[in-house]
């Protein structure tokens, strides 16, 4: 594919570098910018509106939309936020930081652009801790941008102007739920927020904020220069644009490639994941992370879009995928995750911290052959009761997503557990 | 007592945001950064130099992995145990690491040389099974790998 097809990565180095900011001006580079500050902020948002970019943060939601909510004019409240959610804890997932990695200034001109669209003031970069060198590197890009007049006072004198931080975050996976982040941010636990109010609204100390994962944020510029036009005929599929998919696992060549939205599973793990290795065989997928639904051989066909992969019963999620092999036991990796979620559970709710604990007991007892049939009655009652509606924030019900797939899917292994006492993979 | 560093160091941070509890956070990681980690006596001074009351400043330290309440070894390594690299084999890495160094996850080693922490995704899921130490990413391990890596930990 050309670059004008693979906006997000045409300009990785192969070398593994990040491309500094007289490479990235000479790739067109502050060009949307640019463009972005001779029209009206409100133009902006119904350019992003009609190119059909949905978040890739893994909930999907319409980014113009999203935007649109926010209040705007001389009388909204000040200032406003913008907010780069790379906390990228979802295991599974690797796509935020290669891109933040790769091409900082491609991160920072989306979040400009964003913020003149919303007119935000203030702008956070909310980091991982564990990602030390896109942080070494963003903070260079940071001084780099202010320096040539891209971010602070005034910016290329058109009167905007937008002061962008980082900040390292000292973990936790919850804190990349929104608003989580945000009490995050303001130094606090991070335990979710009651919506509504929404952020647009009232988010950090109580201002209208938006919080954008960091692969949306860097598609909004190249909206802006080419025109959603152009973005949508990126896709294969109703939705506007390329995405990172990511495939980890035993095939032969893990890795994360740009493909237009929509592109098959099949296609993206045989021709670019390059099939299975040493001849294993495949057995499922969770093709957006930790949190999202198995899909299994029947679903290979699917287009990873967002309304494809629903259809198909899960989520595009993060669209970074991880492999089930027939060499890997399909309880000792549900366990695996659900050991995850109920380590990272915030302990707001009961039903969240303390279900995900007793089902985390219940499949460590299988793995090691020490569980009953009566055992799968509740495993899946908790599917129903972790379910959404019945706890504070969507991270439970993203918990037992691949749980609930699992037992859908591979039942005969949980029931040779129980049956045999022991894993038949050990 | 915070170092004249540490107290312009926070002073920067302060400067980004609209009031002194915002930085609480980014405060303990810098004290952790020069001393390993974040002793009753640090939170007592961060909490004091930012107005905060100690049981808040505690509070928001035991919510956060990687704000760490205990000392720990010269060096810490983090192992990911999530779910791609336990499918590429981290469970053997992980014992490799425990018999080398003659500890568990979440101990040290008896000569203060290295603390060994599990840790989620480190989001490098194409290379695993992965491992941080001091922030140097370790990739595509396998058990023959581990001896000569520590070595270069003194
Ligand atoms: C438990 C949980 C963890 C999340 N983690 C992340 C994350 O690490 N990065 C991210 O961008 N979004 C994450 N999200 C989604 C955010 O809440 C939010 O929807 C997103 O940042 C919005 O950006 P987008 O519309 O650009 O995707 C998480 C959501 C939940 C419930
Ligand atoms: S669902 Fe879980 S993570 Fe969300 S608020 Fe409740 S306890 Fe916290």
């Amino acid at each position: 594919m050309s670059p004008m097809e693979r906006p997000l990565t045409s300009n990785l180095r192969p070398d593994g570098n990040a491309v500094d900011i007289a490479a990235y001006e000479r790739a067109g580079g502050y060009e949307g910018l640019r463009k972005a500050l001779t029209m009206q902020p409100q133009d902006v948002t119904e350019l992003v509106k009609r190119s059909s970019l949905k978040g890739r943060g893994g909930a999907g939601f319409p980014t113009g939309m999203k935007w649109s909510f926010v209040p705007m004019g001389a009388n909204a409240p000040k200032p406003k936020y913008l907010v780069a959610n790379a906390d990228e804890m979802e295991p599974g997932t690797f796509k935020d930081r290669v891109l933040m990695e790769g091409d900082p200034h491609q991160l920072i001109e989306g979040m400009t652009v964003a913020a003149y669209a919303i007119q935000a003031e203030v702008g956070y970069i909310f980091l991982r801790g564990e990602y030390r060198c896109s942080a070494q590197r963003l903070r260079a890009a940071v001084a780099e941008a202010k320096e040539r007049g891209f971010l602070g006072h005034n910016i290329l004198g058109s009167g905007f102007g937008f002061e962008l931080h980082l900040h390292i975050s000292a973990g936790r996976y919850i804190c990349g739920e929104e608003t989580a982040l945000l009490n995050a941010l303001e130094g606090k636990r991070a335990h979710p927020r009651t919506k509504p109010p929404f952020p647009q609204v009232s988010g950090l100390w109580g201002k209208p904020t938006i919080v954008q994962n960091v692969e949306t944020l860097c598609n909004v510029h190249h909206i802006v220069n080419k025109g959603p036009e152009w973005f949508r005929t990126l896709s294969r599929s109703g939705d506007g644009g390329t995405k990172l998919y990511g495939v980890s696992g035993k095939v032969n060549r893990p890795g994360l490639w740009e493909l237009p939205l929509g592109t098959t599973l099949r296609e993206i793990l045989e021709e670019h994941a390059g099939g299975m290795r040493d001849g294993l065989r495949f057995r499922g997928v969770l093709p957006g992370g930790a949190s999202t639904d198995f899909l299994v051989e029947q679903h290979l066909d699917t287009p990873m879009d967002y309304t494809e992969v629903q259809k198909a019963g899960s989520r595009l999620g993060t669209g970074t995928m991880v492999i089930l092999d027939e060499g890997t036991c399909p309880v000792g990796m549900v366990w695996n995750l659900e050991h995850f979620f109920a380590q990272e559970s915030c302990g707001w709710c009961t039903p969240c911290w303390s279900g995900l604990a007793w089902t985390e007991k219940i499949l460590l007892a299988m793995e090691y052959g020490k569980a009953e049939e009566s055992d799968l009655d509740t495993l899946r009652f908790q599917t129903k009761f972790l379910a959404p509606g019945n706890t504070f924030c969507a991270f439970a019900p993203g918990a037992v997503e691949p749980l609930q797939s699992a037992l859908k899917y591979f039942s005969g292994d949980f029931h040779r557990h129980i049956e045999e006492k022991r894993c038949p993979w050990r | 007592m915070l170092t004249a560093e540490e107290q312009k160091e926070i002073n920067e941070e302060l400067a980004h945001y609209p009031n002194k509890q915002a930085v609480c956070i980014d405060a303990m990681l810098i004290v952790q950064r020069r001393r390993g980690w974040v002793s009753d006596e640090d939170i007592h001074d961060i909490a004091e130099f930012l107005g905060m009351s100690t049981a808040d400043l505690d509070g928001v330290a035991t919510f956060y992995n990687l704000i760490r309440r205990k000392p720990v070894g010269r060096h810490v390594a983090l192992i990911c145990d999530s779910v791609s690299c336990w499918i590429m084999g981290c469970e053997r890495v992980r014992d490799q690491l425990c018999a080398r160094l003659g500890t568990t996850l979440g101990g040290s080693t008896a000569d203060g040389r290295f603390t060994l922490l599990p840790n989620v995704c480190l989001g490098a899921c194409d290379h695993a099974p992965v491992m941080m130490i001091d922030g140097d990413l370790y990739t595509n391990l396998d058990e023959r790998q581990i001896d000569p890596i520590l070595d270069r930990y003194k």
